[in-house]
């Protein structure tokens, strides 16, 4: 051969903005998707918080819709960011992954992508959830929307971890139809749908060690001034420990060569 | 992953082996998949690793791509680590089936694999132009057909222009059609110097396409020769017939017999020419009860794994 070609490898591992914007794009093609994480939340707020009794009504520095409503944005960004992160289970059941295996793209790199989509998602639904709730009634505090409305979706990570971790764990393509009804349960066991403290002592004391507890708590505390902040932050950063050990487990075995 | 080198230019090398295999064992549990294979393969070889289904040939691939680690042995890819040529971009694969997401369109499926090879976007309608899906850039890749997805795996492996490109069996489940544009697009695209090495178990693909053929069988190389060598194994005949204290040596030097078998009264001769071989058996000697068989690829296969003496001896 008489060419000289010069070889290098990619810069970052592979990681790109290129690659991110890519991968957005086939994510909003997916109907399910959208449907599912960027709608669902919203039309769960208008359903259940947006009703005239729930607008009069005062919760903390502004009104039960928009205690609800926080709640749903909290939900919204869990649903974004598992399926952001679960998604590497269905690219692994197309063998998409091992066809990864054949270019420079580290594993590192491509799970930087789905993480960086994963909160893209998640922030889009908090996004879309806001809008739908101020225009329908729903009162905070001006600087509560912006801090409930970031702790939302900061919080949410912990979600992106549990997301990559079942990705990994689970080798099906339907795995949101198997998390999105766990992710129910954990809303309602986290107190996110109905508050703990309506359903008695006993469930009130194991709702603090679920999953979901911690990032509601956060979120909603902005609006209510009220409830165990340092608790809550403990439960969000002992569940993104578990859930990122899980993942960075199952990673290492997918990644490691037979 | 184990790619240490940042930043390094590589040269194209002519002196450098493109593949070498050296011993090489991998075993998954108490199965043996690749027994022991030494191979070398010089830049711009086109080779067929040829072999029945289940003879060792893909886990041979994976090997060579990184896939997986061999059990025993060495494989080195110009020179480097499987994983580190892969990297760089040295060797590439079309593999059997998988590896494309249905919901990215042909065109987007090759930008992300321009994307994190670093080429340029200049290299997507390169890529999309020498495998023939131009017209299919914008089709979602669920839509395609089963060969116009392998076109499209096609044209991600020419993405990082490799030295060296790795088809396994990359035209099953192809209708005839299919199998022609698939070989036509590979052909149009073999420039000079790019080695190629595909695994088929089409004997007829081996012998349109390839320099050199290796047998595999049972993972082992049984036999390592030339297309044409190959091909007289295969179109060959063998005269069966009974002749007590049959001469071999005599029987050896007609023209055209590639191996003469003596199994107690009867004599087994295969060779190119068996009219040849029959005339002299009833004229010249008192052979009778004669029997004229093709041999087919199965027993082509039969033969190799037994004694190969004379048959497609390679290197």
């Amino acid at each position: 051969m008489t060419v000289v070609a010069q070889r290098r490898l990619p810069r970052l591992g592979g990681f790109s903005a290129g690659l991110v914007a890519l991968e957005l794009r086939r994510l909003v093609r997916n109907r399910r998707t959208v449907v599912m994480t960027l709608v669902l939340p919203a039309v769960f707020y208008l359903a259940f918080g947006s009703s005239a009794d729930y607008r009069a009504e005062r919760a903390g520095d502004g009104n039960v819709a928009g205690f609800v409503l926080v709640s749903m944005a909290v939900y919204g960004a869990m649903l974004a960011t598992t399926s952001g992160g679960a998604v590497v289970a269905v690219e692994r059941a197309a063998g998409w992954s091992r066809q990864l295996r054949l270019t420079p793209l580290r594993p590192v790199a491509y799970i930087a992508v789905k993480l960086v989509l994963a909160m893209v998602l998640g922030a889009a639904s908090v996004a879309i959830a806001f809008v739908v709730g101020a225009v329908t009634g729903a009162q905070l505090p001006a600087a509560a929307w912006v801090e409930c409305g970031v702790l939302a979706w900061s919080c949410a990570l912990v979600f992106a971890a549990f997301g990559l971790f079942m990705g990994y764990l689970l080798p099906t393509e339907n795995v949101m139809q198997i998390l999105s009804p766990v992710l129910a349960v954990l809303s309602f066991a986290g107190g996110l749908f109905v508050p703990v403290n309506q359903l008695g002592d006993t469930f009130a004391t194991v709702a603090r060690f679920t999953p979901v507890y911690g990032v509601g708590e956060i979120a909603r505390y902005p609006l209510v001034h009220d409830g165990d902040l340092w608790p809550a932050a403990a439960n969000v950063l002992v569940w993104t420990a578990l859930f990122g050990w899980g993942a960075v487990w199952r990673f290492r075995r997918d990644t490691a060569r037979v | 992953m184990t790619v240490t080198v940042e930043d390094e230019a590589v040269t194209r090398g002519a002196g450098r082996l493109a593949v070498e295999l050296d011993g090489v064992v991998k075993r998954f549990g108490s199965v043996t998949a690749v027994d022991g294979v030494s191979l070398r393969i010089r830049p711009g070889e086109v080779v067929a690793l040829l072999g029945p289904n289940g003879a060792g040939k893909t886990s041979t691939i994976d090997l060579l791509l990184g896939l997986s680690a061999p059990s025993a042995g060495a494989v080195r890819v110009y020179g480097r680590a499987p994983r580190e040529a892969v990297a760089l971009g040295l060797v590439s694969a079309v593999l059997q089936t998988g590896g494309l997401l249905k919901d990215y369109t042909v065109e987007e499926t090759v930008r992300l694999t321009a994307l994190v090879f670093g080429r340029p976007v200049a290299a997507v309608d390169e890529a999309l132009r020498r495998a023939g899906i131009e017209d299919l850039r914008r089709r979602l890749v669920g839509r395609c057909s089963g060969g116009q997805q392998q076109r499209l795996r096609f044209a991600m492996a020419l993405l990082p222009d490799p030295e060296l490109l790795i088809l396994d069996e990359p035209t099953t489940g192809m209708d005839v059609g299919g199998r022609h544009d698939f070989w036509s697009a590979i052909r149009r695209d073999a420039r000079s110097g790019r080695t190629v090495i595909f695994a088929t178990h089409y004997l007829e693909e081996a012998d349109a396409y390839a320099d050199r053929v290796v047998f595999v069988r049972r993972g082992r190389i049984v036999a390592d020769g030339t297309a044409a060598q190959v091909k007289a194994l295969a179109s060959g005949r063998t005269v069966r017939a009974t002749l007590p204290g049959a001469d071999e040596g005599a029987l050896r030097a007609l023209p055209g017999v590639e191996s003469v078998e003596v199994r107690g009264d009867a004599v087994l001769v295969a060779a190119r020419d068996t009219d040849a071989v029959a005339r002299h058996l009833l004229t010249a000697t008192a052979a009778r009860d004669l029997e004229i068989t093709s041999r087919n690829l199965e027993q082509a296969f039969l033969a190799l794994t037994g004694d190969d003496e004379g048959v497609g001896a390679g290197r």
